[in-house]
Parts: C-alpha cells; sequence; structure tokens
C-alpha cells in the first residue's frame, strides 16, 4: 500500500516537473540555441566581408577613373549594376548609380540641416505673404486678424521660425516664434508658442506646458499658414481678437477608453494681455485709440488675484470613421474667465465645431478631398458700467449700464482638393450680437461675408492663393476685397495635422 | 488517504500551459509590412496597416482614429527613412503609448536592417522632394523583405517568448519559399535582363537591381512634380532610343500621363503596385504581390519581342 502509494506522489510529481519545466521559455534546448546564434554569426560575418570587398573594389574603381583625367562625373560603375546571384542574401552596395563629387566646401554655401531622424532639432521657417486691395475706407477694422492682410498693397502676414523635437524620452518641445511687418513698416517680432508635451504619461494622459493656443474650436489652435484662406474667420477675430486666445498655461488631456477616439482635455491659461481680447485684454492692435475701449467702456486694471481670475479652457472631441474614405470630427469648447470691463466681470465663450473629410482611395498626395469645417460660437460678456465726461463740463457723455452681452457667429468653410496640388473653397462668415447700450459698435453689429478662393499648392513646400470677398457690415455697408497670398517654407518637412 | 495522489494530478493540471497570451497588436505604416507581420506571426498576431493599398504611402490623413489604433499597439513596423514623415510624426505626438516609443522593443524601424541606396550626397529642395537618408521603397526587392522579417520575428520573440517557436517557423517557412521564389522570378525575368522600363515615380531603384531591369526614366521631372510637356517629349526620345516597350504606373497615379507615352511610343503600359492589394491580383500576401508584378512585367516585356 504504502509503496503504491509513493508510486503514485512519485509519478504526480514527475509529471508536474515535466510540465513545469515544458513551460519554460528556451523550449529549444540551449546547445541548439548556440548552434543557430553561431550559423547567424557566421552569415553576417561572410556579409560583412563580402559588403567590404565590393566597397574596396568600387573606391578602386573611382580612384582610377578620377587619376585617368578630368570630369569623372559618370564615374565607373559600381558593382551595383551587376546582378547578384540569387543565392547571394548579401548587402547591396552603398551607393547606386553615378556617384556625384561631392563639391568643395566653401564659407557662401548654404547650412544644409538634416531633416528626418538625424537631428535633435528640427528647424523651419515659414514666410505667408498677401497682397491686394479693397473698397473699404478701415482695412485695419475690416480684417480681424492680427496677421491678415491689412494693407492695399503687400502685407508681410507671417514670418515664422518654428523649433521642435524631443526633449528626452519624457517630452516633446515646440516654440514658433513670429514677425510680421505692420503697414507703417514696423517689424513686430513675438512668442506665438513655446510648450513642452508629455510623450507617454500612464493612463492615456498628456500634458503641455508652456505658452501655447487655446485649444477651442478647430481655427483658433491653428497657424495662419495652415489655414484654407487667406484670414481669420469673423466669428474668432471677433471673440478671441487679433492674435488669438493663447496665453502661458498649462493644459491637461485625457484619451478615453473608447474604440473610436475621443478625448477631453483642460487648460488653465492666464487672462490678461493682448492675446485674451474678450478677458482681461489689452485692446484692439490695430486701433489708434487711446482709450481703449471694448464695446464703448474703458478697459480697468485688474490684478490676478485668485485662482478664479485664471482662464479655463475645457474641451471634449471626438471621431468617427463613417467608412474607409470617411471621417468625422466634432468638438465642443468653453473658455471661461474674468474680463476687464469692471472689477468682477466675467466672459464666457462656447463654441462647436464640425469636419467632415473624404479622401479619394487611390489619392495621389492626399488629392482629390473634399473637406467641410464648421464652427459656432457665443460669447455672454458681463459689461461692467461706465460713465465718463469727455469734455470735462459736467455733463456726461458717456453712461454706459452695467450689462450682459450676446454675440454669437459661425463660419462653415467647403475645400474641394480636386486636382493634385490645386483646392477650391468657399466660405461664410455670419457674426451678430443681441445690441447693448453703446451703439453703434462696429466689434458687435451684425456682419456676413462670403468668399470663394482657389489655392495652388507646387509644392507642399509653397502656395499660391486667390481670394474674393463680399462682406456686409451693419451701419457701415458693403466691401469688396480681392486678396492674393503666396507662401514658401524652408527646413524641416513638419507633419500635418489633420 | 487518496487525497494525496489527487492533489498531486491537481498540481500537475495546473502546471499546464495556461490559455494563450492576448494576440500581439501590430500596427503597420504601410500594407506591405503588414503583410511581412502577418507572414511571420500567423495567428499569434492581429495586425493593421494605417495606409491603404491604392493611396500614396506620403500622404496618409492623421486621422484621429489611427491615434487610436496606435493607442492600442504593442508593435508598430514603419518603414522609416522619411517614408513617413508627413504624417506620422504628427500621429505619434497624441498617441502616448510607451511601448512603441522610439527605443523600445515594440517600435521596429525597417529601415534599420536594410541598406539604402540613392543617399543623396547634398540636400536641396530643388532636386525635388528626395528623401535625405536615402530611397525608402525598399520593400520590393525579396532580400530586403526576408531582412524586415528576420527583424520582426526577433521583435515579436521577444515580446512574447512564449510564442518563439512559432515566430520562428513562421519564418523559416517565409525564408524558403522566398529562395524558392526568387529564384522563380529571377528566372521568369532573366530574359529581359538590362531592358529599360519607365516609370512615373522613382520607386523601383531596389527592384530594378534585383532583377536586372533598368528602371530610371520617369514620367516626373523631379521627384514629387507633375509631368511636363516638355519633359515628357524627352522620355519618349529616350524610350525610343533604348527601345523602352513597358511604362508601370501605380494605382494612384495618372495612368492617363502614362498611357498617352505610351501610345506615342508603341509601349503598353502596366499597373503596378508596391503592395498587396493595391492592384487587382496582387491581393493577398507578399509573395502575391511579387507574383503579380514579376508575371505581368514578363507578360508585358515578352508580348512585344521581336
Amino acid at each position: 500500500m504504502k509503496g503504491k502509494r509513493v508510486l503514485g506522489w512519485g509519478v504526480s510529481l514527475c509529471l508536474s516537473a515535466l510540465s513545469l519545466q515544458a513551460q519554460e521559455t528556451n523550449q529549444a534546448g540551449p546547445v541548439q540555441q548556440l548552434q543557430q546564434q553561431l550559423r547567424q554569426l557566421q552569415e553576417d560575418l561572410e556579409q560583412t566581408q563580402r559588403r567590404h570587398r565590393q566597397q574596396i573594389e568600387a573606391l578602386q574603381q573611382q580612384i582610377d577613373a578620377l587619376q585617368a583625367g578630368p570630369p569623372a562625373q559618370a564615374a565607373a560603375p559600381l558593382a551595383a549594376t551587376t546582378v547578384p546571384s540569387p543565392a547571394q542574401t548579401g548587402a547591396l552596395p552603398p551607393a547606386a548609380s553615378a556617384p556625384e563629387l561631392k563639391p568643395a566646401w566653401s564659407p557662401t554655401a548654404p547650412i544644409t540641416l538634416l531633416g528626418g531622424q538625424r537631428n535633435y532639432l528640427n528647424l523651419s521657417f515659414d514666410a505667408l505673404f498677401a497682397a491686394g486691395s479693397s473698397t473699404a475706407d478701415d482695412i485695419p477694422h475690416l480684417q480681424l486678424g492680427g496677421h491678415d492682410p491689412v494693407q492695399r498693397g503687400f502685407t508681410a502676414q507671417n514670418l515664422e521660425i518654428v523649433f521642435e523635437g524631443n526633449v528626452d524620452p519624457y517630452f516633446r518641445g515646440q516654440a514658433s516664434l513670429v514677425g510680421h511687418i505692420n503697414p507703417e513698416g514696423e517689424f513686430h517680432f513675438e512668442a506665438e508658442e513655446a510648450y513642452l508635451e508629455t510623450i507617454a504619461l500612464p493612463a492615456n494622459l498628456q500634458v503641455k506646458a508652456g505658452q501655447f493656443l487655446t485649444e477651442f474650436g478647430r481655427i483658433n489652435p491653428t497657424h495662419p499658414h495652415t489655414w484654407s484662406f487667406v484670414d481669420v474667420p469673423l466669428v474668432a477675430g471677433r471673440f478671441f481678437g487679433a492674435e488669438g486666445l493663447r496665453n502661458p498655461g498649462a493644459r491637461l488631456s485625457w484619451m478615453l477608453p473608447t474604440p473610436f477616439y475621443s478625448e477631453l482635455f483642460f487648460a488653465v491659461q492666464n487672462s490678461q494681455g493682448g492675446t485674451a481680447y474678450s478677458f482681461r485684454g489689452a485692446g484692439h492692435n490695430h486701433d489708434g485709440d487711446e482709450h481703449n475701449l471694448l464695446f464703448g467702456r474703458e478697459r480697468i486694471d485688474r490684478e490676478t488675484e485668485s485662482l478664479g481670475d485664471m482662464l479655463f479652457a475645457p474641451r471634449y472631441a471626438v471621431s468617427f470613421d463613417l467608412t474607409d474614405n470617411q471621417t468625422v470630427l466634432a468638438g465642443a469648447s468653453a473658455a471661461l474667465g474674468p474680463n476687464n470691463s469692471g472689477t468682477d466681470t466675467d466672459t464666457q465663450i462656447y463654441g462647436v465645431d464640425f469636419m467632415w473629410k473624404w479622401k479619394s482611395p487611390r489619392h495621389h498626395g492626399g488629392f482629390p478631398f473634399v473637406a467641410w469645417q464648421t464652427e459656432a460660437m457665443a460669447r455672454r460678456f458681463e459689461a461692467g458700467a461706465f460713465a465718463e465726461d469727455e469734455d470735462g463740463d459736467g455733463v456726461l457723455d458717456v453712461d454706459l449700464p452695467r450689462e450682459t452681452l450676446w454675440d454669437y457667429g459661425l463660419y462653415s468653410q467647403l475645400t474641394l482638393g480636386f486636382k493634385k496640388g490645386w483646392v477650391a473653397g468657399l466660405r461664410g462668415d455670419w457674426v451678430s450680437g443681441e445690441r447693448g447700450a453703446f451703439y453703434p459698435d462696429p466689434d458687435r453689429d451684425t456682419r456676413w461675408r462670403v468668399s470663394p478662393d482657389l489655392t495652388w499648392y507646387p509644392t507642399e513646400f509653397s502656395k499660391v492663393r486667390l481670394q474674393y470677398y463680399y462682406d456686409d457690415r451693419d451701419n457701415i455697408g458693403v466691401d469688396h476685397s480681392v486678396w492674393m497670398q503666396f507662401e514658401f517654407m524652408l527646413g524641416s518637412h513638419a507633419a500635418h495635422k489633420f | 488517504m487518496k487525497t494525496g495522489p489527487s492533489l498531486c494530478l491537481l498540481v500537475f493540471l495546473l502546471s499546464l500551459p495556461l490559455a494563450a497570451h492576448a494576440k500581439l497588436k501590430v500596427v503597420t505604416t504601410a500594407p506591405d509590412f503588414a503583410a511581412i507581420a502577418q507572414a511571420i506571426g500567423g495567428d499569434r498576431v492581429e495586425v493593421t496597416a494605417l495606409a491603404k493599398p491604392t493611396g500614396d504611402p506620403h500622404f496618409v490623413d492623421a486621422k484621429p482614429s489611427l491615434i487610436v489604433k496606435l493607442n492600442h499597439a504593442d508593435v508598430l513596423i514603419e518603414g522609416g527613412a522619411e517614408l513617413e514623415i508627413g504624417w506620422l510624426p504628427a500621429l505619434l505626438q497624441t498617441t502616448r503609448n510607451r511601448r512603441i516609443a522610439i527605443g523600445a522593443p515594440g517600435r521596429i524601424l525597417a529601415n534599420e536592417v536594410v541598406e539604402l541606396s540613392e543617399v543623396p550626397t547634398t540636400l536641396d529642395r530643388s532636386r525635388g522632394d528626395v528623401h535625405a537618408l536615402g530611397n525608402p521603397h525598399y520593400m520590393t526587392d525579396p532580400v530586403n523583405a526576408l531582412r524586415v522579417a528576420r527583424r520582426v520575428a526577433q521583435a515579436f520573440s521577444q515580446l512574447d517568448s512564449a510564442s518563439r517557436e512559432t515566430y520562428e517557423a513562421n519564418l523559416k517557412k517565409f525564408s524558403d519559399t522566398l529562395e524558392t521564389k526568387l529564384a522563380e522570378w529571377q528566372k521568369r525575368l532573366a530574359p529581359f535582363k538590362g531592358q529599360r522600363v519607365v516609370a512615373y515615380h522613382n520607386s523601383w531603384p531596389y527592384f530594378a537591381r534585383r532583377f536586372g531591369l533598368q528602371i530610371d526614366l520617369f514620367l516626373e521631372p523631379k521627384p514629387g512634380l507633375p509631368p511636363t510637356p516638355a519633359h515628357l517629349a524627352e522620355v519618349m526620345t529616350k524610350m525610343k532610343e533604348s527601345g523602352a516597350r513597358v511604362v508601370i504606373v501605380q494605382p494612384y497615379l495618372s495612368r492617363r500621363t502614362a498611357e498617352s507615352v505610351a501610345r506615342h511610343t508603341g509601349a503598353v503600359v502596366v499597373d503596378v503596385a508596391s503592395f498587396p492589394g493595391g492592384v487587382k491580383g496582387s491581393e493577398g500576401d507578399y509573395f502575391k504581390l511579387m507574383d503579380y508584378l514579376a508575371t505581368s512585367l514578363a507578360k508585358a516585356l515578352g508580348e512585344k519581342a521581336p
């Protein structure tokens, strides 16, 4: 009995041991592994030797050719043009076809910056110019963007230097310094964005920190040279001001664990300065006015006193592929913060955005495609009371009560990439607002605009565009503008965001 | 007491290999890498390609759905050498996936195991859209495909060591089939050694070298530029001089231009693709693609033989 039990135990233990051993990762015996490795090493050594032999032969031929006499442009063909035998899984010769003679270096030679993954810093320069005219008397007020064409003749809209690269295994950094030349011929230079982004935080989080354009909608976070039209849509210009909504801050985003793309963003940024127009901002850039008025009221000094004085910008974005070739992207955003038309007045801006794109499955360079983008926004602006006796005669010339001003607007644009390098577009803008105590106010009165445009991209690094506007402003009238735009880009290839 | 042996039996049963591991999620940029990954991984992997086989691999929209695919991936295989530079970096910025970060075992840059040719000595965009690290269209040389397959097998084995035998067996099968088929393809194209073939874009140097063809005349005057009448006239003259009888064109390029050139020179247009599934008849796997290329080229070159 005992023997049988011992036997039973023994067999079970042996079986357990065997099965456990079978789970060992080295399923092929160690000796066989070594043999395989040795074989692999031998093959690699043979390959290397063959490659070196070929290189030496090629170099020898080049030397012979050079010694033979001048222009050795089409030097002796390398082993490249002969067909290697089928069994030869060896290395390919280093360079194909006629080798070029590297030009001797000279101090006037341009600095070449390698692209791709060969440098620590990707550097690029983008220059955007416009030329044209308008029937309007007040072009700087007609055009709402700080980088829009603002004069008859030529405008240097955007001269942008972008630095980009991985900082270390944890962060990626990007900065864009932008200049433009104003109608007086002065060159203004500023840091548009400079921020770092985490590469891979756990739980699908990402942090962005630094100076950046608030991620509200689809126009505000983008740079003018990426737009499909020459200038900023009316609603974005009205709500975010000439420079867009951007300030130093930090943004956290979380990609939800859904099978489709959906992401939540939350940003906290400063709410003051020339880039926080609807908040505690500075006056309109192109105003020659000394009063620095916003909706008839002077902006007052309002310090950042508590966390509640910051700008908060939540956003939710979601995207679906309707078919293999069609994608939609929708989002909802808000920007909430204090404004400086009163001591305790706030602004809330809300927006929804929608984008639909179709691209041909046999696209060449991305063409043909059709894209439709629409954004609608609403702003609730608490305006403080403001009274002023301008001419000192004891009678108030300006007496505005405290009120809440509502403004709305939307734009919709359709772009058709009908042939490689050619895009036809049509955009409609409409902005309006509930009439306030200060009226007429060109910054709030109803206005609508239609513009068709045609863009030609000779390559992805340059473009030429022609655009016409029909612009109808309440209390001012109808204006027509024609703008031409051209752009060139130098440096590292910029990857295109969707 | 009978519980002793029963307990041991239980231990034995429990020590048997656990249920199969979850499959490796593999994402590749182009469909040719997907075909290789599928061949090596078999049913141990789930493979998705970001680019369509019929589309231009240089320009893929960085759509948000691709971000989700990359976020879930265990492995990313890319061609590298600036092939995907116009769209992949934008996707990877928001992907937040440590498993496919540069240097991680799940990140495979296929260009690291092949030798690139046509590396430019100077970088100058006036020469057209030239790739700084060399010509990145290396997968149409079966020898390179095998190198990439080896690298893929190595990465899969590193990430999923329990299935190492499967990957090695699949690699051996792939390698053996490739050796046999390569000899076949070379034999089929051997009669046309040294013959010139015209292509739209310069994406065939590795294929040309491997199979002894001369594919160095292009409808594009410079890489990325559209064909101009003057350049096409020059191409047609050169075709007549060198007896080039075949023009190859990929599905996303202008077949009309190729047809017009062929009409004026008595040549024939052949639909080709760099990826399995890009053209009808090439669907399936890498071998089907190369079979299709070898057969259709041989037919076209042979058809008009005197």
